[in-house]
């Protein structure tokens, strides 16, 4: 029980290619999306949260909005979940009322978009560029052997993971990809970093989102239906993916995820819907057993035996995922999005009555964590 | 065209970027909690001390993890396609690293297969990489 509620969620108009726009314009048309979905106006907005670039700054500036309180927390694609548990925290210590939280990224066509490679001074600049990483395919990837050693998982087990995901972006007319697809398939597509192949790898999308967040005395008074916030969790490991401490789990998942299911008091039992930012097929396994879904070990096969998918006991990435809906680059706000529509009731794959929905995300290459308690009701 | 990434030295590495130019691999231990660690860095991972020490490495390590690159990064397109491998040292800590000496397929790079150290020169600076410690071990 946090005391706040998501009172307002929106995307950009689309997802995809949008070359017309802008990383700053896709921030604006998300943040005015928002705002609509929760009847406010800029001038009703006294805090906002976004990460460092463009940074809270130029969005509040160019949405006239004044900020009585900022955070611009740029931790990776996790960030948007660490601002809705700072925004929960400004608003118990009042500090702002109503803090909208803002993504755009114009991932694939580059428009107005931040440099990403590491300066040659920095840590990764030193000891890693220079055995040739090219970028979050070639590094983010690099435990997943260990893992397949150590537990056993299959080539085509990891593969199945993007066949689970592909049934529900089928069912999403948003999603990039929606044509069904089989193991054999996911294993015939090029290989961009053995085990990796293309299909294991996220999309390279334009696109935003944004939310609004407020106090849970306001529910009932937006014309969506309020989305409580009942547990979060933030961590970190390492800034180095060959720091990771052991290659066959995530502590940052495992500290933010079970500081969130704690917050929230509730067990995995009482999860009815889950989102895990799946940048590679290898961290939906990683995190189902970073949350306690399943023990070590086992997350893949429990994949593969269909529980996951549309059917299955425990829906996940239901939006089709950073795997087959969109990933921008920085994919985490559009975990929270999905979840938000579950939680209403009005996801275009929407997995039935979902009381209670969980949300972990990732940010750099296994480097942060946060993870959100999302339900229906407060608890 | 652009090269090979090259690392620039901060004062914290230098010894370390000193030591591979001399042909040796030296990492940090903890004087007060004997813990060795790696990427250099001027205070102790485990126990927060600052009383830490450069030692001499023996360069043996084991094959922990890898991906073998299809995506080159600059300056990589003719070794297409490579293995970023980390290793682990005997002495503990992990490293990234490239492997040479040895095909770059799945079934020459056998995880936990013992490795050395050799050097690469990569503009001013000497690379650390590992190639199979074959049967001298």
């Amino acid at each position: 029980m946090t005391g706040v509620i998501i009172a307002g969620a929106a995307e950009t108009d689309r997802v995809g290619k949008l070359p017309g726009h802008s990383t700053l314009a896709l921030h604006l048309e998300a943040a005015l999306n928002a705002l609509a979905d929760a009847g406010l106006a800029p001038g009703d907005i006294d805090g906002i949260a976004t990460v460092s670039a463009p940074g809270p700054v130029q969005v509040a500036h160019a949405l006239g909005i004044v900020p009585r309180w900022l955070d611009g927390t740029g931790v990776g694609g996790t960030s948007f979940l660490l601002h809705v548990r700072h925004a929960a925290a400004a608003i118990a210590a009042g500090q702002a009322t109503t803090i909208l939280i803002t993504h755009g990224e114009s991932g694939r066509s580059r428009i107005g978009a931040a440099r990403m490679s590491p300066g040659p001074s920095s840590m990764p600049g030193q000891f890693e560029a220079p055995y040739g990483v090219s970028g979050a395919p070639t590094a983010f990837t690099i435990p997943a052997l260990r893992y397949m050693k150590e537990y056993g998982l299959t080539h085509e087990q990891l593969a199945y993971v993007a066949v689970a995901q592909r049934k529900w972006a089928a069912r999403n007319p948003r999603a990039m990809y929606r044509d069904p697809i089989t193991i054999a398939d996911v294993l015939a597509s090029r290989l961009v970093a053995y085990p990796f192949h293309l299909l294991e790898c996220c999309l390279v999308t334009d696109g935003g989102g944004a939310l609004i967040v407020t106090s849970a005395d306001r529910a009932g008074g937006f014309p969506r239906p309020p989305v409580h916030l009942l547990g979060a969790g933030e961590s970190c490991e390492s800034p180095l993916i060959s720091q990771m401490e052991d290659f066959t789990e995530s502590g940052a998942f495992r500290r933010a995820g079970q500081a969130a299911l704690g917050e929230a008091r509730i067990s995995t039992a009482d999860v009815d819907h889950l989102m895990i930012y799946d940048a590679f097929a290898h961290l939906p396994i990683y995190g189902l057993e970073a949350l306690g879904f399943v023990r070590k070990g086992e997350a893949g096969p429990f994949i593969a035996d269909g529980n996951t998918e549309p059917g299955g006991r425990l829906p996940l990435n239901t939006n089709g995922g950073g795997l087959s809906y969109t990933h921008t680059g920085m994919y985490g706000m559009f975990a929270i999005q999905e979840a938000v529509r579950q939680v209403r009731g009005e996801a275009a794959a929407q997995a039935g009555e979902v009381a209670i929905s969980v949300v972990l995300g990732v940010g750099g290459m296994f480097a942060t964590s946060g993870a959100l308690v999302l339900g229906r009701v407060p608890r | 065209m652009t090269g090979k990434a090259v690392p620039v030295p901060t004062p914290e590495t230098q010894p370390f970027w000193d030591s591979c130019a001399a042909g040796e691999l030296r990492i940090q231990r903890c004087t007060d909690c004997g813990r060795p660690y790696f990427y250099p860095r001027p205070v102790c991972p485990s126990c927060g001390s600052r009383a830490v020490e450069w030692f001499t490495a023996s360069g043996r390590a084991t094959l922990y993890s890898y991906v073998i690159s299809h995506r080159p990064a600059p300056g990589f397109d003719n070794d297409l396609p490579y293995a970023i491998a980390v290793v682990e040292l005997a002495e503990g800590p992990r490293m990234m690293t490239n492997i040479v000496g040895v095909p770059n397929t799945p079934e020459d790079l056998v995880l936990d297969m013992a490795l050395r150290v050799t050097f690469e020169q990569r503009g001013e600076v000497s690379l650390p990489v590992f190639e199979p410690a074959g049967d001298d071990r």
